[in-house]
C-alpha cells in the first residue's frame, strides 16, 4: 500500500527540523522520517555552548538548540507528522520511499522530498583498528551525553578538529582522564579557542602525530603513537606507548548519500565537502526534480549551517509543492545572506571551494 | 606556536591586555585570537564595549573605556576564551569561567593554573556565581599573587590531583 | 560506569529494566539503547566478525556502521546502539551472519 504526502523530510537533525518548520508555516503538510528514538539529530548530545550568531542560537548548549527546534516543529502538530525509529531504507525514482519501523516496513509517495540525512564519522586506518573501546568520537558523545555512560576511564583522542576537541573537554567534564590528543597534520584542526581550553585542564595536544596501533586482546588496553615527518612518513624510533580503556576517533566526517546514491542522482566526490556529494543548484536541488537536500550530507560543516539550509530548502521546497510563504522572498535573501556571512572567513574557505566545485557542474535548468 | 600546542604565547597575551592603568577596575581580556564565525560576546555586552561588526568572522576587539567589568561576556562566551583582569596592591583578581566539578567555594585556596596546564601558585576564591542565565558556567572570582597577572588562566583543585 | 555527577547535565535516577546477555542476567535503565546497557555493565565486546571472529564492539553509536549488531529475541543483525532497551530481552553476541 502507497500513501501519499506533500513533503517527506528524511532526517530529524537540525536541517530537517528547521526544513519541516519552515515549510509548514508556508502551509505545506509534512511528514519527518527519523532514524532514532529521538528528534535532534547530533545537537541533543551537545553540551556546550554554541558558536556562530544569535540568529542560529549562538551561546545556547547544543541540546538546548535541540529542545528549541523540536518546540518550534511541534507547534505545527496539524501540519508536521513525525516518525523516529524509522529508517528509510529505499529512495526511488518518482519519489518514492520505503521505511522500516519496529519490524513494519510501509511505502510513501510524495510530491517533494527533503533529505537531510547528516553526516557519519570517518574511520582510520591502523593494526588492530577494529578493537572494542575503540570508538566514533561523535559516539562516545552519544554514550556519554546521552545515556550516561562513561566511554572509559583514561581515553586518547586522534584528531584536533572541533569534534576532538569539544568532546575531548567534555570526556574531562564527565570525569575522564584524556590522556592526550594527536593530529596527524603539523596544526590543530579546529578552533583554537577550543584547544586552548583543553590545554590548561593540563590535556598535552601532538601534532605531527598519530596512533600507530593499538594493543589488547579483547579491547584495547594500550595504543603506539608515533611522529610523522613533513612527508606524513612514520618517523621510526619516535614510538610511544600510551596506556588506554578507550580510544576516539575524530579524523572528520563523511555526509550519509547513500539514499542519495540509490535514487540515481549525479553525485560528486569532492574532498573539501567530505567525500561523495550530490549536485545542486542554488535551490539546492538534486539533478532529479523536487529532490533536495540540506545540511551535512551536502558537504560537512556546523550545525548553524545546517539550521539556515534547513530554513532555506524548506522555503523552496514548499513554494515548489505550491504553497507561497507570505515572506518568500526576504526570507530566501535573508538565509542566502546568512550563509554567505558564515562561511566568509578562513573556515568556511574549504565550503566555498568545495560548492564552487559543485555548482560548477550544475545543469541548468 | 598557539596553532600547534593551544599555548598562547606572553607576546599574545600581553596584546589582549588593556594598559594597566586601566587595570584599576576589572576589564574584559578577550582571547580570541582567531578569525571564526561567531559574535556572542558582542550581543551579550549590554555596554557595547565589544566590536565585531556584520562580519561575525572577525576577531573582538575590547572598547576599553566601555567597559565595566560586569563579566557578562565571560559566561557568554561558548570558547570560554574570556576572563576579567582587575590589579590590587600586590595582588591580581581575576573573574574566569568554570564549567567544571568540583565547583570551588569562596575562602577555599585552589591551584593557579597557566595556559599550558601547570601550577604555577595558588588561587584564593574570592566567590563562585551561578545564576540561571550564565547557563551553568559558574563565575569564579581568585585572586593571585601580581606577578601571576599575564600567566594565570585558570584554577584547579588541590583535592582532585 | 555511569555519570553520577556532571557540571552540565543531570542524569535523573530511572525505572530499572533487566535483560539477558549471553544468558547472564543484567540491569539497565529505562531509556538505555541496549548498547548502552551493556557498556554501563562493562561489556564491551558484543560479538564477532564473521570470518575472522574477531572481538566487535560498537563504533558509530547513531545506527550507522553495524559494528554493535546482536541477536535480540531471535532476531539476528540488530542494531544495538539505536535500539531501546525493553523488560526482559534476550540478548546474544552475534557469531556468524545470523539466519532470519
Amino acid at each position: 500500500m502507497m500513501t501519499n504526502k506533500e513533503l517527506i523530510i528524511i532526517g530529524g537533525g537540525p536541517a530537517g527540523l528547521t526544513a519541516a518548520k519552515m515549510a509548514a508555516e508556508a502551509g505545506c503538510q509534512v511528514l519527518i522520517i527519523e532514524r532514532s528514538p529521538a528528534l535532534g539529530g547530533q545537537l541533543i548530545k551537545q553540551t556546550h555552548k554554541f558558536f556562530g550568531s544569535e540568529l542560529t542560537y549562538a551561546k545556547t548548549r547544543g541540546f538546548d538548540i535541540a529542545k528549541l527546534l523540536i518546540d518550534d516543529v511541534m507547534k505545527f502538530k496539524d501540519k508536521i507528522e513525525i516518525m523516529c525509529d524509522a529508517t528509510v531504507v529505499g529512495l526511488y525514482p518518482n519519489h518514492e520511499i520505503t521505511v522500516y519501523q519496529k519490524g513494519v516496513y510501509s511505502k510513501f509517495k510524495a510530491t517533494a522530498i527533503i533529505t537531510a540525512t547528516g553526516a557519519s564519522e570517518k574511520f582510520l586506518a591502523f593494526e588492530n583498528n577494529d578493537l572494542p573501546g575503540i570508538y566514533g568520537a561523535g559516539a562516545v558523545q552519544t554514550l556519554m551525553n546521552l545515556y550516561g555512560v562513561l566511554p572509559g576511564q583514561s581515553i586518547v583522542m586522534v584528531g584536533s578538529g572541533n569534534i576532538g576537541l569539544i568532546v575531548s573537554y567534555q570526556l574531562m567534564q564527565a570525569g575522564v582522564k584524556v590522556k592526550a590528543l594527536l593530529e596527524a597534520a603539523p596544526k590543530i584542526g579546529g578552533y583554537l579557542v577550543h584547544a586552548s581550553k583543553l590545554r590548561r585542564l593540563g590535556v598535552p595536544i601532538y601534532t605531527s602525530t598519530t596512533i600507530k596501533k593499538a594493543i589488547g586482546k579483547d579491547f584495547v588496553e594500550q595504543i603506539e603513537t608515533v611522529e610523522l615527518n613533513e612527508k606524513w612518513e612514520m618517523v621510526s624510533g619516535t614510538e610511544k606507548l600510551i596506556d588506554v580503556d578507550a580510544v576516539c576517533i575524530s579524523v572528520g566526517l563523511s555526509p550519509l548519500h547513500q539514499l542519495l546514491s540509490m535514487a540515481a542522482v549525479e553525485m560528486k566526490f569532492v574532498n573539501e565537502l567530505g567525500g561523495m556529494v550530490p549536485l545542486i543548484n542554488e535551490n539546492h536541488e538534486t539533478s532529479y526534480p523536487n529532490l533536495f537536500v540540506a545540511g551535512d550530507v551536502i558537504g560537512i560543516e556546523e550545525a548553524s549551517s545546517a539550521m539556515i539550509e534547513g530554513y532555506l530548502v524548506g522555503l523552496i521546497a514548499a513554494n515548489r509543492i505550491g504553497y507561497h510563504h507570505p515572506h518568500y522572498e526576504t526570507l530566501l535573501q535573508s538565509y542566502h545572506d546568512q550563509l554567505s556571512n558564515l562561511r566568509s572567513g578562513p573556515f568556511g574557505a574549504k565550503t566555498r571551494i568545495g560548492l564552487a566545485k559543485l555548482r560548477g557542474e550544475t545543469h541548468a535548468r | 606556536m598557539l596553532d600547534k600546542t593551544g599555548i598562547a604565547s606572553l607576546e599574545q597575551v600581553k596584546s589582549r591586555f588593556p594598559k594597566k592603568e586601566f587595570l584599576a577596575k576589572a576589564k574584559a581580556i578577550i582571547e580570541c585570537y582567531q578569525d571564526i564565525p561567531c559574535n556572542p560576546c558582542q550581543t551579550s555586552c549590554p555596554f557595547g564595549a565589544i566590536h565585531i561588526g556584520d562580519d561575525i568572522n572577525v576577531q573582538p576587539k575590547l572598547i576599553v573605556e566601555k567597559c565595566t567589568g560586569c563579566g557578562i561576556c565571560v559566561t557568554s562566551c561558548p570558547g570560554l576564551a574570556i576572563m576579567l583582569a582587575k590589579i590590587e596592591p600586590s595582588k591580581a583578581v581575576f573573574k574566569i569561567p568554570y564549567e567544571l566539578l568540583p565547583v570551588p567555594k569562596k575562602n577555599e585556596i585552589w591551584h593557579a593554573i597557566n595556559r599550558a596546564g601547570a601550577i604555577i601558585g595558588d588561587a584564593l576564591i574570592e566567590s563562585a556565581i551561578l545564576i540561571p542565565k550564565q547557563d551553568k558556567t559558574v563565575l569564579v572570582t581568585v585572586k593571585t599573587d601580581l606577578n601571576l597577572l599575564y600567566e594565570f588562566v585558570t584554577i584547579r583543585s588541590k583535592d582532585h590531583e | 560506569m555511569r555519570i553520577e555527577k556532571h557540571p552540565i547535565l543531570t542524569f535523573e535516577t530511572k525505572k530499572k529494566i533487566n535483560f539477558t546477555f549471553d544468558g547472564q542476567s543484567f540491569i539497565g535503565y529505562e531509556g538505555d539503547t541496549i548498547q548502552s546497557a551493556l557498556h554501563a555493565c562493562g561489556i564491551k565486546k558484543l560479538s564477532e566478525s564473521i570470518e575472522h571472529h574477531r572481538p566487535r564492539g560498537f563504533y558509530c553509536a547513531i545506527g550507522n556502521c553495524a559494528s554493535c549488531d546482536m541477536t535480540v529475541n531471535n532476531q539476528p543483525n540488530v542494531r544495538t546502539c539505536i535500539t531501546l532497551l525493553e523488560e526482559g530481552m534476550v540478548v546474544l553476541s552475534q557469531k556468524g551472519k545470523g539466519v532470519l
